[in-house]
């Protein structure tokens, strides 16, 4: 082959990488088909589907009641959310009410898991960059977490708590002094967290100006949660499309501002996320406070047959807009039951996103993301 | 001093000698050759859903894994042990069994939780492989939803056992699988 | 603009296109209201619905295919950011070849929620950029969200159900 053949080949030809679905730093398995030049992508298309269960179709088959251990499966991380968001939408079905003292535990262990989920998040997302230390600090953080949603449900991850007229049982005493306690000692490990890793030069020249994504792109895929705010889109359920016992509590919705960087890029997903659990903290006191007594569940009827209709409920999970929407046809059974994930639609930009990127910058774009295989493919 | 390993009745090994002046250490062959490999049990990070965040946890500080020479190595190569956690998929079930060809031996396999013993709460779904031992040869069954990480380690642990009572030889010089190869993929099913 | 107030200009724009619309229920303020629509209109309506500042649906939340027995229904729920209001778009589809052109040029995010109704439902959507499954395998026969979907015996060799439970033992 003579010289000018063989380089008419290497500027010509384009790579094709498979990366995944085992892979250490998918999270969970997505696979991803790289078309590149080298390191330099030009496109990079997501394969998912390795994780269906079809958990739609198994509602069809059991009664109302029933599917809440279902629905902690789609968000593992973060599992008082998904239990929430059916039963909310249950609810609207049979036009229930639930008591205060319920919707002020739903708000408390909603904040506890929006915690929870975001210490993973930000720390997978350091490892992800290289960095091992600060996911074993969040998981440090996160058993503390599991010990008292563990005195108060018993479980450690799929907690079949959030009940539909209620929740399924009562703070029992001394609870929230370690709620508080933890709490109090949460706040200057957070301070520590930041000095060592949010303004870390590393962690700033991987992710500011990578990725960037703009309101417009954004809204246009569906995004939502911190990854929207994130791009600067002022939108938050909690405080737009109030539900439960939000509209009591007085909390700031973090934004991006494009703090180091641009607007929109990897760095202000990360410290929307940072922000958003501080603010949490804030809540959580509140909610203890201010917490009223009474009963914990409504009374509802052991079979429960809403009467026809549809209804869509959406909570804001740690990843976004959760939503639940459930037909029914008068039966003891759900007609159709569809769940909204933020991971399904933060998925399918990454192809948009991915082009003129780099491989490991494709890495700390999914990890930006925060997206997690069983929302996606439920 | 003299220390010994293992019942009265079958010593296993043991060290004979004085602090400061060295001394012998004697065991039977089976004994000192399976030992190293129980104090470096590598295992294949491979989490498909919920267990791998117990599984996670379980590597992480409070139970600590590398407390018994078990670090988690991302390329199926360098691990001897396949720890399945999560739900399998029919579309996931050849990749599982591509990644437990792949793995060198001599190689284990605990099926962690229900879904990968028997398929677990999606009994009735279209889509889940009901048991992942209807591909790949399992040997310890971890029963939860997740398991605790102290269930878990107890789990590894018995897979020390396992491997301190087999016969070194016979385990290093038996191949149970094929080695894969260019074109042969391909689900072998299991009676 | 309250949902009532929607239908009555949507009726006024695009009249015999719009079929109905669910009735408030007052014993349940939650419940998710739709205005249904021919297939053929779809397209103009979620435009419409989108293009207009004092409606302003900017994010398509899902599109929820369903198999009611003699036809299949097909519900866009959309939000405005704007004004803080939540609305579905119903149609209704043919069970036999259900089709519909797609509303991937109005949100870029349809293009995923169609693939999916596509790979469970079966719903053909024309002018779809790249319509394929997405979560099923490639080569699964059948769409499983279907109420008649019976499921294969095996699969490539691997055996669907399990007989016994502890396996060898």
């Amino acid at each position: 082959m003579d010289s000018t053949q063989s380089k008419q080949s290497v500027s010509d030809d384009l790579m094709i990488l498979n990366m995944g679905p085992q892979h250490p730093s998918t999270h969970g398995v997505i696979r991803f088909i790289i078309t590149g030049d080298g390191e330099v992508m030009q496109r990079a298309v997501p394969h998912v589907g390795y994780l269906h269960r079809g958990i739609e179709k198994l509602a069809e088959g059991m009664p109302y009641p029933s599917f809440v251990p279902f629905t902690d499966r789609v968000d593992y991380l973060a599992a008082m959310f998904a239990n929430h968001g059916y039963a909310l939408a249950v609810e609207r079905l049979l036009g229930l009410e639930v008591p205060r003292r319920a919707e002020y535990l739903r708000v408390i262990v909603s904040e506890l898991n929006r915690i929870a989920s975001h210490l993973i998040g930000v720390g997978a997302m350091a490892m992800d960059i290289g960095a091992f230390t600060p996911f074993l600090h969040g998981i440090r953080e996160r058993e503390k977490l599991n010990d008292i949603i563990e005195e108060l449900c018993g479980a450690r991850l799929t907690y079949n708590y959030v009940r539909v007229g209620g929740v399924a049982f009562d703070i029992p005493a001394g609870l929230d002094r370690k709620i508080l306690s933890f709490l109090d000692t949460f706040e200057p490990l957070m301070e520590e967290f930041n000095r060592l890793i949010t303004v870390n030069e590393i962690l700033v020249k991987r992710c500011a100006n990578v990725a960037i994504i703009d309101a417009e792109t954004a809204k246009s895929y569906g995004l939502v949660g911190p990854n929207l705010r994130g791009s600067g889109v002022d939108w938050d359920l909690r405080r737009d499309l109030p539900y439960s016992a939000y509209p009591e509590f007085d909390f700031k919705v973090c934004v991006g501002r494009g703090v180091r960087g641009t607007l929109g890029d990897a760095y202000d997903r990360f410290v929307v996320r940072v922000e958003e659990m501080m603010e949490s903290v804030k809540i959580l006191r509140q909610a203890l406070a201010g917490i009223p007594e009474g009963d914990i569940m409504a009374k509802v009827p052991r079979k429960l047959k809403p009467p026809k209709g549809e209804a869509y409920a959406a909570v804001e999970s740690a990843r976004g807009e959760l939503g639940y929407h459930v037909i029914s046809d008068g039966k003891d059974k759900p007609y159709r039951v569809k769940i909204r994930a933020g991971s399904f639609t933060a998925t399918s930009i990454i192809e948009h996103a991915s082009k003129g990127l780099m491989i490991a910058d494709l890495v700390v774009l999914i990890a930006s993301l925060d997206v997690i295989a069983p929302e996606i493919d439920r | 001093m003299v220390e010994e390993v293992g019942s009265p009745q079958v010593v296993e090994a043991g060290f004979e000698g004085a602090p400061g002046q060295g001394g012998v250490v004697w065991g039977k062959v089976n004994y000192l050759l399976n030992l190293p490999r129980k104090h470096s049990l590598w295992y294949l990070l491979f989490a498909t859903a919920c267990c791998g965040i117990e599984m996670m946890q379980t590597g992480g500080p409070r139970t600590d894994l590398d407390r018994f020479g078990m670090v988690f190595r991302a390329s199926p190569r360098q691990a001897d042990l396949m720890l399945v956690a999560g739900t399998i998929t029919y579309k996931m079930a050849e990749r599982v069994k591509l990644l437990y060809d792949q793995m060198a031996e001599p190689k284990y396999v605990i099926a962690m939780g229900s879904c990968a013993s028997c398929g677990g709460l999606f009994q009735k779904s279209y889509s889940v492989l009901k048991g992942v031992d209807l591909i790949v040869p399992v040997d310890l069954y971890l029963p939860g939803c997740p398991p605790r990480p102290e269930a878990l380690a107890d789990a590894m642990m018995k897979i020390q056992n396992i491997i301190m009572s087999e016969n070194w030889h016979r385990k290093m010089t038996t191949r149970t699988e094929p080695r894969p190869q260019l074109g042969k993929g391909g689900i072998v099913k299991r009676a | 603009m309250t949902f009532e107030e929607t239908v009555a200009r949507l009726q006024e724009k695009f009249g015999d296109a719009v079929e109905g619309a669910d009735e408030r229920d007052a014993g349940r303020p939650g419940l998710l209201l739709g205005v249904y629509v021919r297939p053929e209109a779809v397209v103009d309506v979620c435009r419409y619905l989108h293009d207009t500042p004092e409606l302003a649906f900017e994010q398509l939340s899902c599109i929820t295919g369903t198999d009611f027995q003699d036809h299949i229904q097909l519900a866009y729920v959309m939000m405005s950011y704007a004004h803080r209001e939540v609305m579905a778009v119903k149609v209704k589809l043919d069970r036999d070849e259900p089709s519909v052109h797609t509303v991937e040029g109005i949100w870029a995010t349809a293009n995923w929620h169609e693939r999916e109704v596509y790979d469970l439902l079966g719903v053909y959507f024309e002018g779809h950029s790249d319509l394929r499954r997405l979560l099923m395998p490639d080569d699964w026969v059948g769409h499983p969200l279907r109420k008649d979907y019976k499921e294969e015996p095996d699969y490539h060799g691997i055996p669907t159900t399990r007989d016994k439970a502890l396996g060898k033992y």
